[in-house]
């Protein structure tokens, strides 16, 4: 009975649709070829739904019109086909999808997604609602690193359903949850689909990805805010977390450490480097977890560095690169560049634990690894008493800031006392502006904010924060890196996909080597360091030379080297990791997928090349004008057609299809193309979640306990579906969220 | 017969597996001029059109690959409802009706685009100019055997049409692969059955 109510739907569907197009005929005084062209696409419509491969359908149907259009013409037919064909083999903004794709399955096969959902369910453990929000944050990251959203759909359910399910958790609530995640990586950038609409709008993709970040993260968001209204309103459906779920087991040498000395992982773990007999553990270990334990501290201080040396950067550029080399270095404590601050900072950390071991006495354990991390790149003579007082004088650190957090404040302190205290802070800051207030500002609050954070910071929040750091991080830092290239223009997307292709590569290698256990991987890695040092040195060494530390470019025969050492090491990594299995399925898949979506292209330009030759174009938009829109019920119709062709239609036949027919129509209307793709971006959402064809929900029903119905997942994914309608209005309310990036970065 | 139709199956799936590694080839080729472009500031003109010529090659020959695997995507709204014997039909009218004269049309054409290319040894509009015809070629190449897996397909809806179930196909990776993805994420059926039970006590539970 069921199905025959699924197929009623659909030929009412088509019936409605060809009888339109027949009333459009028929109503006409006289049949021009824009009638025919309208015939064509209400045609091919019925052809799709009838479930012919629509790349195929497209060619066809655009052949046989294309001919008509021509006076039946084989010639000029033909000409028309291969020249379109030839247009999308060698168009530059689709050769994206495969690297990104390609990159997508690597990430896949790197398996991060068990730890990531642990991690970050341990780590959100107090939120209501935890286990469902956990779910959220774990698709969006995940499904935006490899956008395919059937595998990150299929993997949630068989991890975070039958967590929430024995947890308590409503069924409906957990399905919509994961199905509503699972796609948002089709939003947020990188994402195929906006290349696909980039290169059918022509649109720049750069923009549309800077568009479309905050409404990707504004979905999410809203999604996060919603699981949590519901676990806080109705307990009973997404019951708080077991005291037993929410243990985290703390390895021999945290649980030794937070017995004897302090819960607090940071003074524990400062004394517990003396007290080297009474543990017995190696000082390096120890020395190892602080070091991960204070990488909060020390990324803040690196990214205010960083920004304190652009805020302050002098106006005019007058500077001989040597002459800033040998005035910056000894003086400033604050403004030395990253990179190199970076190198001679990261050892001096690391040291600093074992000066301290030696050093039995306590005063001096402060007083002597300052000294000897200062010596190397700051004046002394400004940290020095910094270190001593930093805890009195920042008000906000004051008790609370032991030893180690002194690490963090010293610095502070030193970068705040180098303006008012001009004449410690040497010529150099002379020529720098003052910076400005909200740099201040920004520094108290994030300091304060360190403060707060280390104070709550226990073993059982570092355990957290490590395994963070071993499955959240690299994915945030892959993603983020290859976005900001492309956004910020550092580089295309051609190039950010491949070099993000490359570094899923890496990821997948490293992820792969320590799954085959820690001692395996711990030579493999080690095996890797003379690469990984090679290629970053060189890096490095250009770094210095972009920001004039260095007066010598990259030397030929170091590029060279560290190209071949890169290349050897994919090659190494290869077969040490076992990766020929997982990266020739990434590789056929890729292939697949490629092919899948760029014939499609292809069928698609003969298709619009057709339609716009019988000028259905025109007719179109004439037919438009005719309704004397304001633009406001414009784009609402456009919005509302799109959202209704989601329910038959999957979003790339949406987009190559019809949006060729939209965009020339919104000239008329003075709306910004690429404002219009974030719009249609966000409403293609829908398009995943809507029965029949959310494909979402059968994969999740693939795998889920025979119990769960698919109506239940159905009507779990509604209020979620509800909340892409509402952030669709909010883009439209305010299109800021959107345009403000674009307007930024290239002022638009 | 069912033996010749796997073996054009084959064909197509050993071409495409082959030209998808490109894909490799590419990211490799990007990456490395990456690096030679922005640390080394040593571009080189040639890698631009080397890298959009291995990426129509890759999707282009990937077609019949994709067609073999029945990876291209279809309208699913009434199709998966359709018994294989209306499916089958359905599929045999549209092949006949779409793919064979578009593909005919793609192959014939680009066999000649590609003969005009060859005739003036083309080459790309660069500075350091590479040999344009080869690429043009990857046209008629991928439209044959696309259309020989057509043909293969068309036998299948009439094998179809007659026995009223669809004959097989060669096996391929897959996307989604449950069993693959369970055994990765370490969840055993035994953990579902689980959540189940807590389901159905759950259930049971709110109906008192």
């Amino acid at each position: 009975m069921k199905i025959r109510k699924e197929l009623w739907f659909g030929f009412t569907l088509m019936a409605m649709i060809i009888a339109a197009a027949l009333y459009v005929l028929g109503s006409a005084e006289t049949i021009t070829r824009g009638h025919l062209g309208l015939l064509m696409l209400s045609l091919v419509v019925v052809a799709i739904m009838l479930g012919f491969p629509t790349a195929f359908t497209l060619m066809g149907m655009g052949m046989i019109f294309t001919w008509i259009a021509y006076d039946r013409d084989p010639e000029r037919t033909l000409n028309l086909m291969v020249q379109s064909a030839f247009k999308v083999m060698s168009n530059d903004v689709l050769i994206s999808i495969p690297l990104f794709v390609f990159m997508g399955y690597l990430v896949e096969r790197a398996n991060l997604i068990e730890k990531l959902f642990k991690s970050l369910h341990l780590a959100m453990a107090r939120v209501p609602g935890s286990l469902a929000v956990a779910t959220l944050v774990t698709c969006a990251v995940f499904a935006t690193a490899t956008g395919i959203v059937g595998a990150v759909v299929t993997l949630m359910g068989l991890l975070a359903f039958p967590a929430m399910l024995r947890a308590g958790y409503d069924t409906k609530l957990g399905a919509g949850a994961i199905t509503a995640g699972g796609c948002l990586g089709i939003l947020i950038p990188p994402s195929v689909m906006l290349i696909v609409y980039g290169a059918t709008a022509g649109v720049s993709v750069v923009q549309l990805y800077a568009g479309a970040f905050f409404p990707g993260l504004m979905l999410a968001g809203l999604y996060v805010v919603y699981v949590i209204i519901v676990a806080w309103l109705k307990p009973s459906m997404a019951p708080p977390l077991s005291a037993e779920d929410r243990k985290v087991p703390l390895p021999p040498l945290f649980q030794k450490l937070s017995e004897q000395f302090s819960r607090k992982a940071l003074p524990a773990l400062v004394r517990g480097l003396k007290g080297e007999r009474n543990l017995g553990v190696p000082t390096r270990e120890i020395a190892g977890q602080l070091f991960a334990a204070l990488l909060p501290a020390v990324l803040f201080t690196l990214i205010m560095l960083v920004t304190w040396k652009f805020a302050t950067a002098p106006i005019e550029k007058i500077d001989v690169p040597a002459s800033i080399d040998s005035v910056q270095t000894p003086g400033e404590s604050g403004g030395l560049a990253e990179p190199g601050a970076d190198r001679v900072r990261e050892p001096g950390s690391l040291a600093e634990p074992k000066a301290e071991s030696l050093s039995e006495p306590r005063a001096e354990s402060l007083s002597e690894p300052k000294a000897e991390s200062l010596s190397e790149p700051k004046g002394g003579a400004l940290a020095e008493p910094g270190s001593a007082p930093a805890e009195p004088r920042t008000a906000a650190g004051g008790g609370v800031a032991e030893p180690p957090g002194a690490l963090a404040e010293p610095r502070a302190g030193a970068a705040s006392t180098a303006t008012p205290g001009g004449a410690v802070a040497v010529p150099a800051a002379a020529e720098r502006v003052p910076a400005p207030n909200w740099f201040w500002i920004t520094l108290a609050v994030g300091a304060a904010l360190l403060v707060a954070f280390y104070s709550f910071f226990t073993f059982h929040r570092l355990q957290i924060f490590k395994m963070l750091l071993a499955s959240f991080f690299p994915l945030v830092v892959l993603i983020l890196s290859v976005l900001g290239s492309i956004v910020f223009g550092l580089a295309t997307p051609t190039e950010a996909a491949a070099v993000g292709a490359g570094g899923g590569y890496a990821l997948a290698a490293i992820y792969m080597a320590l799954n085959q256990g820690w001692a395996k991987a711990k030579s493999i890695l080690l095996s890797w360091a003379p690469i990984w040092i090679l290629l970053f040195g060189t890096v490095l060494w250009f770094l210095l030379y972009k920001t004039q530390f260095v007066a010598r470019p990259v030397p030929d025969w170091l590029g060279a080297l560290a190209a071949a050492a890169a290349g050897l090491g994919a090659l190494m990594a290869f077969f040490q990791s076992h990766m020929l299995g997982p990266v020739r399925e990434s590789v056929y898949l890729t292939g697949k997928t490629s092919a899948m979506v760029c014939w499609l292209f292809v069928g698609s330009s003969i298709f619009s090349a057709a339609f716009a030759l019988l000028g259905g174009q025109e007719l179109v938009e004439n037919w438009v004008m005719s309704l004397n829109l304001s633009k406001t019920e414009f784009l609402i119709l456009s919005q509302i057609i799109i959202f209704i062709l989601g329910w038959p239609l999957e979003w790339t036949e949406i987009i190559v299809i019809f949006m060729p027919i939209f965009i020339p129509l919104l000239d008329n209307f003075g709306i910004d193309p690429l404002f219009f793709g974030l719009l249609v971006a966000l409403n293609l959402q829908t398009a995943f979640l809507s029965p029949p064809v959310a494909m979402a929900a059968f994969y999740l029903k693939g795998v889920s306990p025979p119990h769960v119905t698919l109506n239940q997942i159905f009507a779990g994914m509604l209020p979620f579906m509800g909340i892409q309608v509402l952030a669709i209005v909010l883009l439209y309310v305010f299109p800021q969220i959107g345009l403000w990036l674009p307007e930024v970065l290239y002022g638009r | 017969m069912q033996k010749l139709l796997l073996l054009v199956d084959k064909l197509s799936t050993r071409v495409g597996h082959a030209f998808s590694w490109l894909i490799i080839l590419m990211t490799g080729l990007i990456v490395w001029e990456v690096f030679y472009r922005y640390v080394m500031n040593r571009p080189h003109a040639w890698v631009f059109d080397a890298q959009i010529m291995m990426y129509g090659t890759l999707f282009m020959m990937c077609g019949a690959y994709t067609l073999a695997a029945s990876g291209h995507v279809r309208g699913d709204v009434l199709y998966g409802f359709f018994r294989p014997r209306t499916q089958a039909a359905i599929d045999l009218v549209l092949y006949i009706l779409f793919f064979l004269p578009g593909i005919v049309a793609l192959t014939w054409a680009g066999w000649t685009f590609a003969q005009e290319a060859l005739a003036i040894r083309e080459q790309t509009f660069s500075a350091e100019p590479l040999p344009l015809y080869p690429f043009k070629f990857v046209i008629p190449f991928a439209g044959g055997l696309l259309l020989l897996q057509g043909i293969v397909e068309i036998v299948r809806c009439v094998l179809c049409l007659r026995q009223g179930e669809w004959p097989s196909r060669v096996e391929d990776v897959e996307e989604v692969d449950v069993d693959k993805l369970k055994q990765m994420v370490h969840v055993s059926d035994a953990d579902i059955a689980a959540a189940d039970s807590a389901l159905a006590r759950s259930e049971t539970g709110g109906a008192r």
